[in-house]
């Protein structure tokens, strides 16, 4: 596979061709945030935190779905960048209903630490404070939807990890919505197989275990990389905690 | 006679929060004793004071604004105020105090005072004694300018320390890294 040569913040890096500009980020400890891409699961670039700015191209682009090329010269953090991002977490959290004091994901929330890192002091925007649905109808499980922030990895991680294809997003803008089955109730659906794995991939308290209290729901994605490199490489790695 | 240097005046306001602000603010301890020479507290709920005075330095302001007396003072707090700070999550975010706006006033003041009532199942009307809920309860930020902001739920004291003495030092405090956090 041809050697693309790149620029990332005024230093040299060399990549695969097809490789993702995050990718290759990554590989340098190049911190750019994301919400919406997890690793293990495929690519939707549906959130646009990763946002990055290349020479010569006037929009910004996702560097979680932009491939490299040769030549390219990227700019993973600047002021004009952070400003997108943190507008993108300003609107997140203004269309949804979070309360992190009384929230089960308090303290180990990726929507809190994207607005520490953006360092949104606070959201100008008018709050919607959406009616939105809670979910207890599953034996072990919580659907939360006034935590949730659509970026669908439970719909990934359910349809290409599990193979059980449980969520699905049902209807436009501002009124999508995560949904079971055909929109029934989780504890009436004939593929959930209580696997959890949807719950462990969530980034918010959107959706969590039964029993749970303020800030005790701590997710742990560690099975994602054994299950992946199982797949693929046949091997079994030790995850360890994580 | 030597004259009375004047200490910067601070006041400190209760609006649509359960008071664990100020409760933090208390927790500063025995720094409270430093700051107590460093400050006059011209006006608090933790002081026997009945009217906003003008020309205050710090303001910091508690809570949601989620009723008609607690815009009118937002607005009091403002114009007499030089540095107005919006003291922690309610006043910052509507936090807990927000989460009544998905539900109507109609059905949450039936739920309060009807349904959930043991002895008298009246819904209090006379406001000009009880404050009348607005539609929705809004951070602070968003019906008046507000200089910095506090987070937390509650903010630690170590916050509100660093706040307090970086204005004192004729410094607008800045929380983008340090001391962000919610809930
Ligand atoms: S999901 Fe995260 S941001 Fe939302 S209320 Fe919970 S802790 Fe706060
Ligand atoms: S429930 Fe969680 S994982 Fe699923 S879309 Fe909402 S925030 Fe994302
Ligand atoms: S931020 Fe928390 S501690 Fe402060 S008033 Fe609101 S609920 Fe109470
Ligand atoms: S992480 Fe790239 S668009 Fe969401």
């Amino acid at each position: 596979m041809a050697v693309k040569t790149l620029t990332i913040n005024g230093e040299q890096y060399s990549a695969q061709e097809g490789e993702s500009i995050l990718s290759v980020a990554r590989q340098h400890n190049i911190p750019i945030p994301t919400l919406c891409h997890l690793e293990g699961l495929s690519t939707v670039g549906a959130c646009r935190l990763c946002v990055v700015q290349i020479e010569g191209i006037p929009r910004l682009l996702p560097a979680c779905t932009t491939k490299v090329e040769e030549g390219m010269v990227i700019q993973t953090a600047n002021e004009r960048l952070n400003k997108y991002r943190r507008m993108i977490v300003a609107l997140l959290a203004s269309e949804g209903n979070h309360v992190c004091a009384v929230c089960v994901a308090n303290n180990h929330c990726e929507l809190q630490d994207l607005a520490y890192s953006v360092g949104l002091v606070r959201v100008r925007y008018p709050y919607l404070f959406p009616n939105k649905q809670l979910d207890a109808t599953h034996k072990d499980y919580v659907m939360d939807h006034n935590r949730c922030v659509l970026c669908t990895r439970c719909v990934r991680v359910c349809d290409e990890v599990e193979g059980a294809h449980v969520w699905d997003v049902a209807g436009r803008g501002i009124n999508s919505e995560i949904i079971t089955g055909l929109d029934y109730s989780w504890g009436n659906s004939q593929t959930c197989t209580e696997c959890g794995k949807c719950v462990m991939v969530c980034p918010t308290g959107a959706l969590f275990e039964k029993g749970v209290t303020v800030s005790e729901m701590e997710k742990k994605k560690g099975f994602l990389k054994y299950i992946i490199t199982a797949r693929q490489k046949k091997e079994w790695v030790s995850i360890g905690n994580e | 006679m030597k004259d009375k240097i004047q200490k910067p005046k601070v006041a400190t306001v209760w609006l649509g929060g359960c008071s664990g602000c100020h409760m933090s603010f208390l927790d500063l301890d025995e720094r409270l004793i430093e700051l107590a020479d460093k400050i006059d507290l011209v006006y608090s709920p933790l002081a026997d004071v009945k009217t906003f005075p003008n020309n205050v330095d710090i303001t910091l302001v508690e809570g949601a604004v989620t009723n008609d007396e607690n815009e009118e003072m937002a607005h009091t707090v403002r114009k007499h105020s030089r540095y107005v700070l919006s003291f922690g999550d309610c006043a910052t975010t509507g936090n807990v105090t927000a989460m009544r706006n998905r539900f109507g006033n109609a059905e949450l003041i039936d739920r309060a005072y009807r349904e959930l009532a043991d002895i008298s199942n009246s819904v209090p009307n006379d406001h000009t004694l009880i404050a009348q809920l607005r539609e929705q309860a809004i951070p602070l930020h968003h019906l008046i300018r507000v200089d910095a902001f506090l987070h937390g739920c509650p903010p630690t004291p170590d916050e509100i320390w660093f706040a307090i003495n970086e204005l004192l030092q004729g410094r607008i405090p800045v929380f983008n890294t340090q001391f962000l956090r919610y809930g």
